[in-house]
């Protein structure tokens, strides 16, 4: 169960086993976290709202959240809508990867060259967001 | 035609065992049984997503879970699995003791050779699933 510090923002991705962009959105948060902002992010485990996670649907109603999908689907931040809250903000990798041109991006398995260059860039722009977000937040108080 | 088992491994992703169980389906349905499973994405379950639902409902399917939690059987049996079988990979590395697992993006060697065990296993299971279906 994560702990419920001051203004962090939780992070979740959606994962997906199925897609190559699944797999940048872990390693786009998991960048985020351990690099690019790890005092400002938690992140939350998808399947966890589904299994019972109390904690985690406790965080996404009280603390702004943002879902970053692998594709139009949105399971994550669907899902985050249906059994806590709204997230804040939603990413959508595939999104990313046709605006910076990076669409042969290696499988959910292995990403090659082009897909770690499209985690980076999805991790920059959770970084980003999460910058936004806790702004708007301290603003906020 | 016999259908490709579903396979559904767990999305952790704070610690080692959950990438090595989702590393585990992937030597699974790309490696040991490509012909006989297929990984379900559990977003798609979790989401509730119709088309995934029909991969896994009505049959046996194989729950790859990384810690006690047990979030991808949770989730097959959410989806209306008839059948779930599971393999633990917080188990499996009992059983392998000189193993010390880590990484959540990239494995170490130790985490792959996990993956690969928890896999072995969830091939014997797959291998009786499809035993029991061409009998059927």
């Amino acid at each position: 169960m994560p702990e419920i510090p001051r203004k962090k923002i939780g992070l979740i991705a959606c994962s997906g086993e199925e897609l190559a962009e699944g797999t940048v959105t872990r390693r786009a948060v998991r960048r985020v976290l351990e690099t690019l902002r790890p005092d400002d992010t938690v992140t939350l485990c998808l399947p966890l709202f589904l299994a019972g996670g109390e904690g985690e649907r406790a965080f996404a109603r009280h603390y702004p959240t943002i879902a970053v999908d692998g594709c139009a689907k949105q399971c994550a931040a669907l899902a985050t809508e249906k059994y806590s809250a709204r997230p804040a903000a939603a990413i959508v990798v595939r999104e990313i990867a046709d605006e910076t041109k990076q669409t042969a991006i290696g499988t959910a398995r292995k990403l090659n060259e082009a897909g770690l260059r499209l985690s980076e860039a999805v991790a920059e722009r959770i970084a980003a967001e999460a910058d936004l977000l806790l702004k708007k937040k301290s603003r906020e108080r | 035609m016999i259908r490709k088992v579903p396979v559904v491994p767990c999305s952790g992703i704070g610690k080692s065992l959950g990438a090595a169980a989702r590393e585990a389906a992937f030597v699974l349905s790309e490696d040991l049984r490509p012909g006989d499973a297929k990984v379900v994405a559990l977003g798609l379950l979790v989401l509730g997503d119709e088309d995934a639902r029909r991969e896994v409902a009505g049959g046996a399917a194989v729950a790859i879970d990384g810690c006690k939690l047990e979030c991808a059987a949770k989730g097959l049996e959410n989806a209306g699995a008839a059948e779930i079988r599971k393999v633990a990979v917080f188990d499996v590395v009992r059983k392998h003791r000189g193993l010390k697992p880590e990484g959540v993006c990239d494995l170490n060697q130790d985490g792959l050779a996990l993956a690969r065990a928890a896999a072995e296993e969830a091939a014997r299971i797959v291998d009786e699933i499809v035993a029991e279906e061409s009998r059927a």
